[in-house]
């Protein structure tokens, strides 16, 4: 074991787990004052659920040693046969353990963005429990497992070999697909595209874009699960793509709206994070200022494609985590450069650095398998809870805000002193 | 006695409370308000999505004066908030039939 990767990967692990409170500003700034509560406490119910169902069997499901290319073993249940000296790598296993945590956390978090002031609270809570155990847990094996501690490890990790250093799949595009088939399963808000749904604190959305870039150090250069050169090139691309990616986005403001909007650069920031995730490992610093201009650009013109095609993805899961999450898995397959995407030594260079199609072609696969798995069990999973317990609360209950009706709270006392109440139970 | 109400640009507060000290008016009430006439709203963008948003931030000021000095205060008030532009606001006066101090109980033009 090197105490050097563990310091890293246990201050990493601290890093990941911040971006989680930071997106619940970034999301809670992005939505109007009635329904903030709600949105940043959706994040927050992550953060009380998958720890626990991470420790029972979402880790053993994940990595377990002994298990499939499809899904881990059954031997880390309860983290079962962990002890203070059980290796993974170079690190403890318990650190191991705490760092992969932190993923499963924000991604389903990232989801709810998708159904923002509509869904039940306690719909949600059973919604993260049901789609961490069927989807998260098995496509985060796919793609995270290399069988470091046993096992065949997973099917895009070990046997198609597609790079995805730090969860463009497993995470953004899963995220993305799945927000995409809730909002689908849930429908539109009442009043979607009549009333306006202006951001009713846009100085939060960049305090939590400020959070989630800090945090995404951890998440990109944590991912080398290692002190070394590659997490440090991870650290630089994560920084520049993201630079890259809020200029790109701006650009495409200040053309088609003739100004650069705050929304607009904490947009292009975070969909500049999420397009370097996969790539930080593969692309060198001039390659990761290509992937952010890119995925700028494109997220920018992304999250309009909601009102051509009539979703409510209210706060833009699909414009930018899917379509971010796709553009740098992809891109991958171009501008990876050979001396640092190798596989067993061996240099796998994508398209624009001397490289052939193969590449390409694996990433576009994995992409693809992760997407059509995340949308379909989603939308079946969004179904069922819908047709039971009911996902959404009434119009009524809508219009007068989720927050006094889920949480029995408003976030602002916006009465001041002349709407005074009076306390009720007596002390 | 009569209510003046005013509703006037907020950036030309300062001014138009100035003025009117200077004329020797001791108090008002001001809120801040919203609302349109000529001066409709404005174009915001968010990822894209334009709203236009009709309501223009103001502020609305109550003054109640003796008849003698309603004339005086009304130009004073146009004559500060002015600035030639659509938007500048309005200026309005209706009769009031009572006044009473809280405090003292006095009435009417001993009261203001």
């Amino acid at each position: 074991m090197d105490t050097g990767d563990t310091a890293w990967i246990l201050a990493s692990s601290a890093l990941v787990l911040l971006m989680t409170p930071g997106l619940a500003f970034f999301y809670g700034g992005m939505v109007r004052s009635k329904t903030v509560l709600n949105m940043m406490m959706m994040s927050f119910l992550a953060l009380a659920i998958v720890p626990v169902l991470w420790v029972l069997y979402g880790y053993s499901m994940t990595f377990g040693p002994g298990g499939s290319k499809w899904l881990g073993g059954f031997d880390r249940v309860g983290l079962n046969n962990i002890g203070l000296n059980t290796a993974y790598g170079t690190l403890p296993e318990y650190v191991f353990v705490a760092f992969q945590l932190m993923f499963a956390i924000i991604t389903v978090a990232l989801i709810s963005g998708a159904i923002a002031d509509r869904a039940k609270f306690g719909a949600w809570a059973v919604f993260i429990v049901v789609w961490m155990t069927i989807v998260y847990f098995p496509v985060a094996h796919w793609v995270f497992d290399f069988g470091v501690s046993g096992g065949p490890g997973g099917w895009i990790a070990n046997n198609l070999k597609a790079f995805d250093f730090a969860g463009g799949t497993a995470v953004h595009i899963n995220a993305g697909a799945a927000g995409l088939a809730l909002a689908l399963v849930l429908g539109k808000r009442v009043g979607w595209k009549r009333d306006p749904m202006r951001p009713h604190n846009l100085p939060f959305v960049l305090l939590g874009t400020g959070l989630l870039w800090f945090g995404w150090f951890g998440f990109n250069s944590g991912s080398a699960v290692a002190a070394n050169g590659i997490a440090g090139l991870a650290f630089v691309n994560t920084g520049v793509a993201t630079a890259a990616a809020m200029l790109g986005w701006l650009l495409v403001e200040v053309v088609r709206d003739k100004k650069a909007t705050s929304l607009g650069g904490a947009s292009g920031a975070v969909a500049g994070l999420v397009a370097i995730t996969p790539a930080c490992g593969t692309v060198s610093p001039l390659g990761a200022i290509a992937v952010g201009i890119i995925a700028g650009i494109l997220c920018a013109l992304a999250v309009g494609l909601k009102y051509k095609f009539g979703y409510d993805d209210s706060l833009d899961v699909v414009g930018v985590h899917l379509v971010g999450g796709i553009t740098g898995t992809v891109l991958i397959g171009l501008f990876a450069q050979g001396s640092f995407a190798t596989v067993g030594g061996k240099a796998n260079a994508g398209l624009f650095y001397g490289g052939d199609f193969s590449q390409l072609g694996k990433q576009v696969a994995a992409a693809g398998v992760v997407l059509v798995y995340s949308f379909v069990l989603t939308y079946i999973i969004g179904k069922l809870i819908d047709v039971t317990i009911g996902f959404r609360i009434s119009e009524e209950d809508e219009v007068l805000g989720i927050d006094q009706v889920e949480h029995l709270e408003t976030a602002y006392d916006e009465a001041g002193i002349i709407g005074g109440s009076a306390l009720k139970t007596g002390v | 006695m009569k209510l003046v109400t005013a509703v006037i640009k907020p950036h030309k507060w300062e001014e138009v409370r100035e003025a009117l000290a200077a004329a020797g008016v001791a108090g008002m009430t001001v809120t801040e308000a919203s609302g349109y006439g000529q001066q409709k709203g404005h174009t915001e963008v968010y990822r894209g999505a334009e709203y236009d948003v009709s309501l223009v931030p103001k502020i609305r000021l109550e003054v109640v004066v003796d008849d003698a000095d309603v004339d005086s205060v009304v130009s004073t008030i146009t004559g500060s908030a002015q600035t030639g532009k659509i938007g500048d606001g309005k200026v309005w006066v209706i009769p009031v039939d009572s006044v009473v101090r809280v405090r003292t109980g006095e009435t009417d033009e001993a009261a203001l």
